[in-house]
């Protein structure tokens, strides 16, 4: 996944990473692409492990939030596989394109194949490799499919410039492509706002 | 947490003979700078931390002095501590201003051969930083690998990345502002008030302890934080019921009492007046018509922020406006809030997340 979003980033590029983790992917970006990355972090061990990595991060709820960036100031704004998990993602996504010239988001699709047959044949929550959690102790509030995110963009006013169907341990997956919203696992968004 | 203390420290001084111009537009003819230090300098001389004091701080940051005192940091500084004295070379000074030995209130006036008392011209943490600057030429320093403080002692780490940007790698601005709020201001002028009232303070053989002590006992109550201060007396008396007396009662009472009376027999009441004005004109941003952003600019240091929850006196919320004036900077800058009850006063205690996060931040990664 790293790798494939590296390919979206310009040398010298200043990226933000919503949700950084232990900053992985700014570390492997700084190291790759050459770029001035920070990160958006709440978690005080993953912060530690972003100033490990020699990551600058700031320790900031999205939720609370993101007035706090100026317009367009950001190339890219990274937000991987966390969307789904905030109070207001239609908030974030307008914040999103309007701090990053671009913006790259990934979610996991809650209409994969998998999750459906869960649902209609197990009559439970869908568990899968993208969404590991049981229902009651999940972060993910706020699920939804291909479709529903593209809604969403069309709604909020972000143009989709590039869409990546992916398994949920990132790989590309060209199959996919006859029913995306049935069998894709991630996907990976890369939009902006609409002119 | 380690135990491990650096053991008896030796104080030295710096004279900078020539005349020091003031930001006021005051010259001092020469000043005398008192500072201790501890670990080794490496060959490469690329491991010097400056450690800057707070209001009521000095150079004796750690260890143990010559009369058992232990040092105010001496939780965060000493082998294997927070800023280890294993691999860093730590420098701390007593600002002008100071009465702990440095040039200041008590220092005689030259010009008359008499204290300068209140005469003492007004500083800023400008004037401090190049005093500063010239302590580290004086120890033969080529820069600082980190200029670090607490409160107005982070003021002083944030000024040298602005006034010195090639003779610092790295910052940690701690529970501090980028300029102090109305709210703040009003605090220190109740305290000067407290010592300009004091009828000893225009006395020429008695001091203005009573005026000093009270301007502690209300500083003390801002470096606290509400639930601190219920966790630490509650509404516990000395005694078990009440006597209609303004006699000390309440434990909290006894405890600021002691705490005012101790700190005027050991700090100089000049001093006290001048740190505070200090803080009040602490604006790096004026330069610039406050656009903290634009002062920022010249800024080439790698900077740590941090600020801790229950601190109202330099809230959580002055360090982000100061975190998101780097971040429209586009500085290198992370920031930390860590939670903790103990108020302002968090940032003289070592607990596990700021430990750490000031390891880690001082490592290096090239």
């Amino acid at each position: 996944m790293n790798k494939l979003i590296g390919k979206f980033i310009h040398t010298n590029d200043r990226v933000l990473d919503l949700g950084c983790g232990d900053g992985s992917l700014l570390a492997f970006l700084k190291e790759n692409n050459r770029v001035k990355g920070l990160g958006l972090e709440i978690d005080h061990q993953k912060i530690q492990k972003c100033l490990q990595k020699d990551v600058s991060v700031i320790d900031q709820d999205i939720d609370s939030g993101l007035s706090n960036f100026q317009d367009q100031s950001f190339d890219a704004v990274i937000m991987s596989q966390s969307i789904q998990a905030l109070r207001k993602p239609e908030v974030a996504l307008e914040e999103i394109i309007r701090i990053g010239k671009e913006a790259i988001i990934s979610i996991p699709n809650f209409a994969n194949w998998r999750c459906r047959l869960q649902l209609i044949f197990g009559g439970t929550m869908p568990v899968s490799s993208a969404l590991p959690y049981d229902w009651y102790s999940t972060p993910n509030i706020h699920l939804c499919s291909l479709k529903d995110f593209e809604k969403l963009c069309i709604d909020h006013g972000a143009d989709i410039i590039d869409r990546q169907l992916l398994s949920f341990d990132g790989e590309e997956q060209s199959f996919m492509k006859v029913a995306p919203n049935l069998l894709t696992e991630i996907a990976l968004y890369r939009v902006k706002a609409r002119n | 947490m380690s135990n491990n203390s650096i053991g008896r420290v030796e104080t030295k001084s710096f004279i900078h003979k020539d005349s020091f111009a003031l930001k006021s537009g005051k010259t001092l003819q020469g000043f005398e700078m008192v500072y201790q230090t501890y670990g080794e300098l490496n060959d490469t001389k690329d491991n010097a931390i400056l450690i800057c004091h707070a209001l009521s701080g000095n150079h004796h940051v750690a260890g143990l002095s010559e009369d058992d005192k232990k040092g105010w940091w001496d939780d965060m500084v000493g082998p294997n501590k927070a800023f280890d004295t294993n691999k860093y070379f730590i420098v701390g000074c007593n600002n002008l201003g100071g009465c702990h030995g440095s040039t200041g209130p008590n220092s005689i006036n030259p010009e008359n051969n008499m204290a300068y008392g209140s005469s003492f011209p007004m500083v800023t943490v400008g004037d401090w930083v190049k005093s500063q600057d010239l302590l580290r030429t004086h120890l033969g320093l080529p820069y600082w690998y980190a200029v670090v403080g607490g409160s107005l002692g982070g003021m002083q780490a944030l000024q040298w990345s602005i006034d010195y940007p090639n003779l610092v790698k790295k910052i940690v601005v701690i529970a501090a502002a980028a300029k102090l709020s109305a709210q703040n201001i009003a605090f220190n002028e109740i305290a000067r008030q407290a010592i300009l009232a004091d009828p000893n303070y225009k006395s020429e053989d008695k001091l203005p302890k009573t005026g000093l002590g009270l301007a502690r006992m209300l500083g003390h109550i801002t470096y606290l934080s509400d639930d601190a201060m219920r966790e630490k007396f509650g509404r516990d008396m000395k005694k078990d019921e009440v006597n209609f007396s303004y006699d000390v009662e309440f434990e909290v009472e006894s405890y600021l009492r002691y705490q005012g009376e101790s700190f005027s027999n050991r700090f100089d009441a000049h001093t006290y007046l001048l740190m505070t004005k200090v803080l009040d004109y602490f604006d790096p941003a004026e330069s610039c018509k406050g656009d903290l952003a634009k002062t920022l600019k010249s800024v080439t240091a790698k900077t740590l922020l941090i600020a801790f929850s229950s601190d109202w006196r330099f809230s959580p919320e002055r360090s982000r406006e100061l975190a998101n004036a780097f971040i429209e900077a586009e500085k290198d800058v992370s920031f930390l809030e860590i939670d903790s009850p103990h108020g302002h006063d968090a940032f003289l205690m070592p607990s596990e997340t700021y430990v750490s996060a000031l390891e880690t931040f001082l490592e290096k990664n090239e």
